[in-house]
């Protein structure tokens, strides 16, 4: 399987969420790519543990610009590609339930209108309008943002490796990264279990384990793997289509979010608190029954179903909750795609995109904004109001 | 409407029960108390439970397990199992015709129970699985006292067990072989009742294995979800039927054998006139004549090896009654519109290949698959990667006789206690090879033999095939027959001794399993000897003075023969001992009487071709993708499942890939594609889908808020 090319402009540490798409851009700007990936297939890792939401409406402006990108790359894949992505143009709505809530979701819809996002705050009976079945019960409004939506992670990592291929990039799977080559202040390779590898540009797009691989370079980066729980129902007809969340702490858990698939089954996930460390994938038995009572608490019609599957995946978090992209001083040659804190999937095309104008040095003034905010350097003792 | 309820059994007693009116589509049937959804609904002649969202295609039973998700129905607008659901008064019913519709159904706040009733119960052993395996490890841990809880998913104890109408093979002594299955799980259970340290939960499913080590329940006696976390598990949950792609093989009217069984023999309902048996292994060939004593057809049995897998005394038992036992076949096709009406099969060569110009069609209405069983093993395996420290026993460790399971729960049993502490000898290496006895697949068959038949009364043993077995040994009052108590598999010998003869007390013939020793009796007249042959039918069809049609061993007919007596003996109820006057040179080799003639080849040649079927050979039944589309990834290069689950969504549905992962693989093998290069799905919980309301603790109407 192993390519006897040993030489490539970029090598991509990765093929998930972010490595990927980032894979696709690149080749097709006319780079030659290599993706190196320690499991057999793409999105093996965290990606497909994803549950699939994809939204621009966030509090930091550099994930409003990723998040807009990439939402443009979900939402015209199809027609351009002809792959079903599952991408469905359902939106986002943050109910809310409580005096703090509306004071706060008011401030920031008012902020994100002000930097060009759709989203605009519902009273309670539109709100209504919109999610049907929601418990009316105590609720006072929400935002509704919809131009926001969804989509497969797995199906989504397998077109963009489709079209990745057909563009001339080259996938090493079962393949694990043991080192860097390094000339002066300048990484030049990748050592693998298998071979070593040259390029002018190297990517760690690691997620959950990008810490340790960062490390091999003598670069440590703040990524601490964490991980969130979800479900999936078993299908039922349309009953809604925004992703629902809900900013409320309940115990064991700070937001809880859910939404309709597609395929008519209900996904849900929530934030636990306290965290739970590690990359371990196996659901808790904590998760069940609290995750369960949110969601009925929340949309009661939902007791007459049953669930089907619970799971767990990783979230490489760093410390202010937002990602870390970009070069690091002192080492020429080495990217960051790292710390996508939860949201590699729906940012990932647009930090692809963003890094293939950085290594052919094409960065407008929106991309270096967002390089500055998001970069190695930065000191991470802000918190994003929407985690 | 008729009902299609059995009302007499030559074996099974049939209880009163009573009855209950539901509707189903709005239109008012009966059902009994207690029983199944699905079982209610065949009674009245209902098999299309809905039509599946993506194709439409009709939908029905098919594992009654709890396994494989296909008979989904909506209860009050709710979906459920209707293999697991049991029928109320008045329910109200309605197929599950594509995607349920939930948009309507009662939507007030709910109010839960508090959290703190959710803790988590600490458990020294769990046993997942209240058949053969899982009871006989209850009673060896009770017996020391060992706190232990025991969960199985049905109402009654037993497994498998309560499905099996025919007397067990194994050891008389160690696994109550002689006895019939379901009459040894009424044993067991009695036996368990005893120990106090035995903690039983009927109708509890066990749906999940997390991560911190605890088992999630579901009590469906209480509708509550519990959370136990165990020292030690022992996941004792038997099989589950494998599958067989073949085109139209998710038609209604096509079932796992262990499904048929669970209908007529634990439900008494009788979902088929003419049946068509699809593999002859022991399952098979049992299921065949559990359904003879049910009083239905068995048009005809195929195996694709050149001989049947299972018991050759299984095999004669059908043979006896004229079915057509067909080697070296495949199932082409089910074919019928909305219920399956014939398959067509067709002779294959040495490599299984179907030869063209073979096929024939056979006319049925229900078709059994009975090739093979995989072990219930995702609690194994989830067990093992969280750490806990686990146990397997009977088919979820080997899938082998419940003879074998019994056993093999015994010594997990033992050996869970002295995991925990206790002071208890190690198991005994002689259980060990005892336990690889009963494990054991059947030898060849020999010739019959023509060695002692110079004697007045004298039993034949008919059975020539070396099998795990030793009632007839244990039963002779006068010790005449030997069957080597260090391997039980050698076949039994009759010795007659100087001092002692042969009474003809016939109890031999009683007991024996696969209804293969007559008993021939020179006593009275040289030249038309007595000879004495089981019979597992109703007494109503065999009277003194009838002249019915003896067979050899091979269901060949050697004449009609004057019956002279008709009894059972105490001790072994229900299988009746026909002694009939047999000509002295054909004594030695009648076998069996024929009751009734099976097979009328003219009915089955006679129906037509109702068209193309549009079904296709379903690989994953829950989300309906076909063998084909599996191939076609295969052929393209895929060699991770987890692209195949992303790519088509299979082992991605309702059972979570516990019928089509092993399919798949099959595929991959069939392609010349070595396992080793296939990368597995991860398997996860909840293993058993669960409702909403109980994992959160939905408060019961008038409980405490």
């Amino acid at each position: 399987m192993t390519s006897p090319q040993s030489n490539f402009d970029v090598i991509i540490i990765g093929a998930g969420s972010v490595g990927v798409p980032t894979a696709y851009f690149m080749a097709r700007a006319g780079l030659s790519v290599l993706v190196i990936e320690q499991l057999p297939s793409v999105g093996q890792a965290s990606n497909k543990h994803a549950i699939g939401g994809i939204r621009a409406t966030h509090s930091d402006p550099a994930k409003i610009h990723l998040g807009n990108r990439s939402l443009a790359v979900f939402a015209n894949w199809q027609a351009r590609h002809g792959d079903d992505l599952e991408w469905r143009q359902g939106g986002y709505s943050f109910v809310a339930y409580t005096d703090e809530h509306v004071q706060s979701l008011k401030d920031l819809t008012a902020w994100q209108v002000e930097h060009g996002l759709n989203i605009s705050w519902l009273e309670r009976a539109v709100m209504l309008e919109i999610l049907p079945q929601l418990n009316p019960a105590g609720l006072r409004g929400g935002t509704f943002s919809p131009e926001d939506g969804s989509a497969s992670p797995l199906k989504s990592a397998f077109a963009f490796h489709l079209r990745a291929v057909e563009a001339g990039a080259v996938f090493h799977f079962n393949e694990a990264v043991t080192g860097f080559i390094k000339h002066g202040d300048r990484l030049t390779g990748v050592v693998t279990d298998r071979g070593r590898y040259s390029a002018s540009t190297i990517i760690n797009a690691a997620g959950g384990w990008a810490r340790p691989i960062s490390q091999l370079a003598g670069v440590d980066i703040p990524v601490e793997p964490d991980s969130h729980e979800a479900a999936i129902t078993e299908p039922v007809q349309r009953l809604f289509h925004p992703m629902v969340v809900d900013m409320r702490a309940r115990p064991g858990s700070t937001n809880f979010y859910f939404y309709q698939h597609p395929t008519g089954k209900i996904i849900f996930c929530m934030t636990p608190d306290p965290p739970i460390l590690g990359t371990h994938t196996i659901a808790s038995s904590d998760f069940l029954p609290r995750a369960s009572r949110r969601l009925l608490e929340l949309m009661p019609v939902l007791q007459h179903i049953r669930v089907r599957r619970v799971w767990r995946g990783t979230y490489p978090m760093t410390p202010d909750g937002s990602p870390i992209l970009g070069e690091v001083p002192g080492l020429e040659g080495y990217l960051l795609a790292t710390g996508m804190c939860g949201q590699g999937f729906m940012l990932g095309p647009g930090v692809g995109q963003l890094l293939t104008a950085l290594v052919l040095n094409h960065l407008d003034n929106q991309d270096k904004i967002i390089l500055e905010k998001l970069s190695y350097s930065r000191s991470f003792d802000s918190v994003e109001v929407l985690k | 409407m008729p009902l299609n309820r059995i009302e007499s059994h030559p074996i099974l007693p049939i209880p009163e029960k009573e009855t209950l009116e539901f509707t189903w589509q709005g239109q008012k049937l009966t059902a009994k108390k207690d029983e199944t959804i699905a079982s209610a609904l065949i009674a009245n002649g209902i098999d299309i439970f809905g039509h599946h969202p993506k194709d439409g295609s009709p939908l029905g039973l098919f594992c009654a397990n709890g396994q494989c998700s296909q008979c989904l129905v909506l209860l009050e607008g709710r979906p459920v199992k209707a293999c697991m659901t049991p029928v109320r008064a008045a329910a109200s019913i309605c197929p599950a015709d594509g995607l349920p519709d939930i948009s309507r159904l009662p939507a007030d706040p709910i109010s839960f129970i508090a959290e703190a009733t959710q803790e988590v119960k600490d458990v020294p052993v769990l046993i997942i699985g209240g058949g053969p395996a899982g009871l006989s490890a209850a009673l060896e841990l009770g017996q020391l006292g060992v706190q232990t809880l025991l969960v199985d998913d049905k109402s009654r104890l037993g497994g498998k067990l309560v499905l099996q109408t025919h007397r067990f093979f194994g050891s008389s002594h160690a696994v109550h072989a002689g006895t019939r299955g379901i009459d040894i799980a009424g044993k067991l259970a009695d036996e368990l009742t005893q120990y106090p340290s035995v903690e039983v939960g009927l109708n509890t499913t066990a749906v999940a294995l997390y991560e911190d080590q605890v088992v999630g329940l579901w009590d469906a006696n209480e509708d509550r979800y519990l959370t136990v976390r165990p020292q030690v598990l022992l996941v004792a949950t038997g099989a589950r039927e494998r599958s067989l792609p073949f085109k139209g093989n998710t038609l209604p009217g096509i079932y796992g054998a262990g499904a048929f069984q669970t209908l007529v023999n634990r439900d008494l309902v009788r979902p088929a006139k003419d049946l068509f048996i699809v593999g002859g292994g022991n399952v098979g060939l049992i299921a065949g004549y559990h359904a003879l004593q049910a009083g239905i057809n068995v048009v005809g049995l195929m195996e694709a090896m050149p001989q049947c897998g299972g018991y050759k005394v299984h095999e004669d038992k059908l043979a006896r009654f004229n079915v057509p036992i067909l080697t070296s076949h495949t199932i082409l096709e089910a074919k019928g519109k909305d219920h399956v009406s014939s398959v067509v099969i067709a002779k294959v060569d040495e490599r299984f290949k179907p030869i063209p110009g073979t096929e024939s069609e056979v006319a049925c209405d229900c078709v059994l698959i009975a090739v093979g069983l995989n072990p219930v093993d995702e609690f194994l395996f989830k067990a093992q990667e969280v750490g806990l420290p686990v146990y397997a026993a009977g088919d979820a460790a080997e899938i082998a006789e419940a003879s074998a399971a019994m056993f093999s729960g015994k010594i997990k049993g033992r050996e869970i206690a002295r995991h925990l502490g206790w002071d208890t000898p190690e198991t005994p290496k002689d259980w060990l090879t005892f336990e690889s006895i009963l494990k054991s697949r059947p030898g060849d068959v020999l010739g019959l033999d023509e060695g002692l038949r110079s004697g007045k009364a004298f039993p034949i043993m008919h059975c020539r095939q070396e099998i795990p077995c030793d009632p007839c040994a244990s039963v002779c009052p006068k010790d005449l027959i030997r069957i080597d108590p260090q391997d039980i598999r050698h076949l039994p010998e009759f010795c007659e001794l100087d001092d002692k003869n042969c009474i003809a007390c016939e109890r031999c013939v009683a007991v024996c399993p696969g209804l293969a020793i007559t008993l021939v009796d020179f006593r009275r007249n040289q030249a038309e000897p007595f000879v004495s042959i089981p019979l597992e039918f109703s007494p109503d069809l065999i009277q003194v003075g009838d002249r019915v049609p003896v067979t050899d061993v091979d269901g060949q007919v050697l004449g009609r023969f004057p019956v002279d007596r008709v009894r059972s003996l105490r001790e072994f109820s229900r299988t009746l001992i026909v002694r009939v006057k047999v000509p002295a040179e054909l004594a030695t080799h009648a076998a069996g009487i024929q009751i009734i003639s099976a097979w009328e080849p003219s009915a089955a040649e006679s129906d037509h071709f109702l068209g193309e079927t549009p079904q296709e050979n379903i690989v994953c039944r829950c989300e309906h993708i076909s063998a084909d589309e599996i191939r076609a990834l295969v052929r393209a290069g895929v060699r991770d499942i987890n692209q195949i689950k992303a790519e088509t969504k299979a082992t991605m549905g309702a059972c979570g890939g516990k019928t089509c992962l092993s399919l798949i693989k099959k595929i991959f093998r069939e392609e010349g594609v070595p396992l080793e290069a296939v990368t597995d799905p991860p398997v996860r919980p909840v293993f058993v889908e669960t409702p909403l309301s109980i994992l959160a603790g939905k408060a019961q109407e008038g409980s405490e808020k």
